[in-house]
């Protein structure tokens, strides 16, 4: 046995070790578990180094954006007055204080407007997957950061978290050909799987031929699949095709369009509705209702500033909106039962006289005495005495029906 | 049989070749450099995507199996780094270790028949090896786990030409951090 392992020492600690790791991927595949420990060594020996590092990179790439600006101001110094120049400076420094403090500021605002409870995390590096799209964050257990939770930006869903470590975690990026979750569009509310390609655009899958997507419609997290709350923007439809048994949906996601610095961990989601979707044509102007028909026959002849001085006993009046011919022709009968005094359903004697003028026009007044004013005449002093009103108009003239023939 | 195993061993172990190209490092520079080809891939591609297809830690497991000459180092120098690969990926432990066991081994084994100083032979076993990896890889995947992963053969040739261009210089520069007796 031991010429033998010494002949073949070689070979045989190639098989064990080969062996040990089929057992130890074996019991990964069977149990679909993972050898922690193992794995939380690497973890918390890379963060350190990848902190160190990143921090070196921002601290050199801010020293040396400072170093070209302070060059700048140099020179401006030659040309400029020293106080104008030290205004440009702290213009300068503002600027770039504001450029740089603006994502952050925007993800502040975003965790606090939001009704889900997140934290902050910096993504610190990559994994070492082939092909893979996943991203680790500066925050892990110690955090709250649990497997499953779901990472987004203000501007939508980034992936979910597939590993939490004490430190640091792993996070699944939408766009991984292994990532899933469920949809909604906006404006059908048509639901779907989103599924990564391994590119930055994500597909909606399981979406019938029969249903309704539009392009440029948005898609929004529906919560069916427990891990993103309902109402998170996903992205924009870019490409909608039919399919064999499903449509084809391209969507880009939102949430990865502005870079992958700072993102958010939802440790405790709120789901939301979906929002309206915004009209996409302009608002339609409505022109006002048509006046009642009683004032439109009033005004057809041309003398409408004369009524009120000859019938003011009864002026047009409207008791609310009438829209139809039918509401006009109850309001006209109503006015002539009023005027006749008559109690529909109650009065005997059958019906009022529903051919009598309610306005009726100075053709149709009776003319008056020799020697009584007539308070339309010029230089009568009608505008002193208001004439009286009379409690009953006087009946039809044959010729009401025809004014046109008796104006002057 | 036994006969013809000594003279295997004879042939090959006795070589001038193997016995004085054996190479030595510090042991801080057997531990940093692979952490730094790791931290390489898991860092640098988040600015420059591109160089997610450069494969470090795949070249540092060549290089110091290959100056090592021993199947042994090979095997535990592979197994080691894969494994860190591994738990850095979210891949199922074993995957890159078992490619990485492999390659280290076999490194080794050719360093034993051939002249690893010279520039020519480190680029062509640099384009054998990372090619080996990749489409070991994708073996192992398809096989063990049932994952449904592409092999395009014209990008794998063009990933393993970059790595083997690359690998020269960069065995160059490790060259210097020999320890000499």
């Amino acid at each position: 046995m031991e010429f033998f392992l010494n002949r073949y020492r070689n070979l045989t600690v190639l098989l064990v070790a080969i062996v040990a790791q089929l057992l130890l991927l074996a019991y990964q595949v069977k149990s679909n578990g993972e050898v922690r420990l193992i794995r939380v060594w690497a973890v918390s020996a890379v963060t350190p180094l990848a902190r160190v590092i990143e921090a070196g990179r921002s601290g050199t790439v801010h020293f040396v954006r400072d170093y070209f600006v302070l060059l700048n101001v140099r020179q401006e110094n030659q040309r400029l007055k020293s106080e104008l120049d030290r205004t440009k400076m702290d213009n300068q420094y503002l600027r770039a204080e504001l450029s740089t403090a603006d994502r952050a500021e925007s993800l502040a605002i975003f965790q606090q407007q939001s009704p889900s409870k997140t934290i902050a995390a910096h993504v610190i590096g990559n994994t070492t997957g082939v092909g893979a799209k996943v991203v680790i964050v500066d925050r892990g257990t110690g955090s709250g950061v649990q497997k499953g939770m779901a990472v987004i930006t203000p501007d939508g869903i980034v992936g979910k978290v597939t590993a939490a470590y004490p430190t640091a975690s792993f996070v699944l990026l939408i766009t991984d050909p292994s990532f899933a979750a469920g949809v909604i569009s906006q404006k059908n509310h048509v639901h779907g799987t989103l599924k990564g390609q391994g590119y930055s655009t994500v597909i909606v899958d399981y979406v019938q031929n029969e249903q309704k997507v539009e392009p440029g419609e948005q898609f929004f997290t529906s919560g069916d699949d427990r891990i993103f709350p309902k109402g998170l923007p996903v992205g924009e439809t870019t490409v909608v095709r039919e399919g064999k048994s499903y449509k084809e949906i391209f969507v880009t996601p939102s949430g990865l369009q502005n870079g992958l610095e700072e993102v958010l961990i939802v440790t405790e989601g709120v789901h939301v509705p979906i929002p309206e979707a915004q009209p996409t044509s302009q608002t339609v102007h409505l022109q006002e209702p048509p006046p009642a028909e009683s004032s439109d026959a009033s005004t057809i002849d041309g003398a409408p500033d004369q009524v009120p001085a000859q019938a003011p006993a009864q002026p047009p009046t409207q008791s609310g909106p009438l829209t139809t011919d039918a509401d006009r022709l109850v309001d006209q009968y109503r006015k002539i039962g009023q005027a006749e005094k008559h109690i529909y359903g109650q009065s005997a004697g059958g019906a009022p006289n529903f051919n009598i003028n309610l306005n009726p026009r100075p053709a149709d007044v009776v003319p008056l005495p020799p020697g009584a004013q007539n308070p339309a005449s010029p230089g009568a002093p009608s505008s002193a005495s208001p004439p009286a009103p009379s409690p009953a108009p006087p009946p039809p003239a044959p010729a009401a029906k025809n004014p046109g023939a008796k104006r002057p | 049989m036994s006969d013809l195993g000594t003279d295997f061993r004879l042939d090959f172990s006795e070589t001038p070749l193997l016995k004085k190209g054996v190479s030595k490092y510090h042991i801080a520079a057997i531990i940093g450099i692979p952490l730094a080809a790791i931290l390489f891939q898991v860092y640098v591609p988040r600015f420059f995507e591109r160089l997610s297809y450069l494969e470090l830690p795949l070249l540092v497991t060549v290089y110091f199996s290959l100056m090592r000459r021993s199947p042994v180092a090979g095997v535990l120098f592979g197994a080691g780094i894969g494994l860190a690969q591994d738990s850095l990926s979210h891949n199922p432990l074993g995957m890159f270790g078992i490619v990485k066991t492999l390659v280290g081994y076999f490194a080794a084994q050719m360093s034993q028949r051939f002249d690893v100083q010279n520039a020519g032979v480190r680029l062509v076993l640099g384009f054998f090896f990372c090619f080996f990896h990749q489409f070991f890889y994708w073996v192992l995947g398809r096989a063990l786990l049932g994952e449904a992963l592409d092999l395009d053969l014209q990008t794998t040739l063009l990933v393993a030409v970059l790595n083997a261009l690359v690998a020269v210089p960069l065995f160059h520069i490790l060259d210097r951090l020999k320890v000499t007796d």
